[in-house]
């Protein structure tokens, strides 16, 4: 398959995430949406690398993944601290930033 | 052959990504995101990057997944739809959410244009030359020289990143550090509880099982 295939599947990946995040009110699925966005620009990121036949793309795609990673401990670290101050899971309640 | 594998993982890679926008249950909204992150490793395997199909399911469907179903097991949250939330959110949230649908589909719209409209004559091409061998393209011998050599920095810098984090979720998480107190009854620093006092028991809200993450339907 050439490579705009795997670049229209990016793009549909993106904006899914995008919907996602735009439109769920539970954190924790926020956070997979952010995943999703990140999976869509982590494909194109490898299909450019392949288009142009060097190694650029995929490490930047191996730093997203630590990003990424880094990203899940603090969101999931957050989610965590809301339950322990049994305030709402849901991120139209948290509006206020004041402890 | 590979356009066969393309297209039955392009249809795991969608299916899976919109499973987890519209699923109704949060641990239901992981394994469909396990899912995806699978078929995307079988696209990158596709795109000859081996080690990063290969670390996306060893830390990415494994590790972090691993981490969602707990966090989901302990916290549990609540179950939702977005026509459930249409439906109930007032007018206003209805049509900010409805607005925010709109959005992203424009953003497909012009994401597809820039992508596919673009001058690049190579996306229409199968990418560069392969030449199999033991330090090819996207192998481990080939990424690994690339991140000792040239992205050093970039390496040393995601490293640095990974102890911040680590210390920032210690920080978020743990139950006896200064930063994140239960609202209630924790005492203030310096504050020693009395000697022989039995704190009372926590209360017990779920006992974190699989079957109240899935909402008992399982």
């Amino acid at each position: 398959m050439t490579i705009a295939w795997y670049l229209a599947v990016s793009a549909i990946v993106f904006s899914l995430g995008a919907i996602g995040v735009m439109t769920r009110r539970n954190p924790l699925v926020v956070l997979l949406c952010l995943e999703l966005m990140l999976n869509g620009g982590n494909l194109a990121l490898v299909a450019f690398s392949r288009m142009w036949g060097d190694g650029d793309g995929q490490i930047l795609a191996i730093v997203v993944l630590t990003v990424a990673a880094c990203e899940v401990c603090i969101g999931l670290g957050l989610v965590v601290a809301i339950y322990r101050r049994r305030l709402p899971i849901d991120v139209d309640e948290m509006r206020e930033l004041h402890g | 052959m590979s356009s066969v594998l393309f297209f039955i993982a392009a249809i795991g890679v969608l299916a899976g990504a919109i499973g987890v926008v519209v699923l109704r249950n949060p641990l239901y909204c992981v394994l469909a995101l396990v899912v995806h992150l699978v078929a995307l490793a079988v696209l990158f395997l596709l795109l000859r990057a081996e080690f990063v199909a290969a670390i996306q399911v060893v830390i990415y469907a494994g590790a972090v997944m691993v981490l969602y179903v707990f966090v989901v097991a302990y916290v549990g949250g609540e179950a939702e739809t977005i026509g459930a939330r249409l439906r109930s959110a007032g007018p206003t949230g209805a049509a900010l959410r409805r607005a925010g649908v709109i959005l992203a589909a424009a953003l497909l719209v012009e994401l597809l244009i820039a992508l596919l409209g673009t001058g690049l004559s190579a996306i229409d091409g199968h990418g560069a030359g392969y030449t199999p061998g033991p330090q090819a393209y996207g192998t481990p011998a080939y990424i690994g020289k690339l991140l000792l050599t040239r992205f050093l920095l970039a390496f040393e810098i995601a490293s640095f990143l990974l102890l911040i984090a680590a210390v920032g979720g210690v920080v978020l998480a743990g139950r006896s550090t200064g930063a994140v107190r239960d609202a209630g009854d924790a005492p203030a620093r310096g504050d020693a509880p009395p000697a022989l006092a039995v704190p009372p028991p926590p209360e017990l809200r779920s006992a974190g099982s699989m079957a109240e993450g899935v909402g008992g339907s399982v």
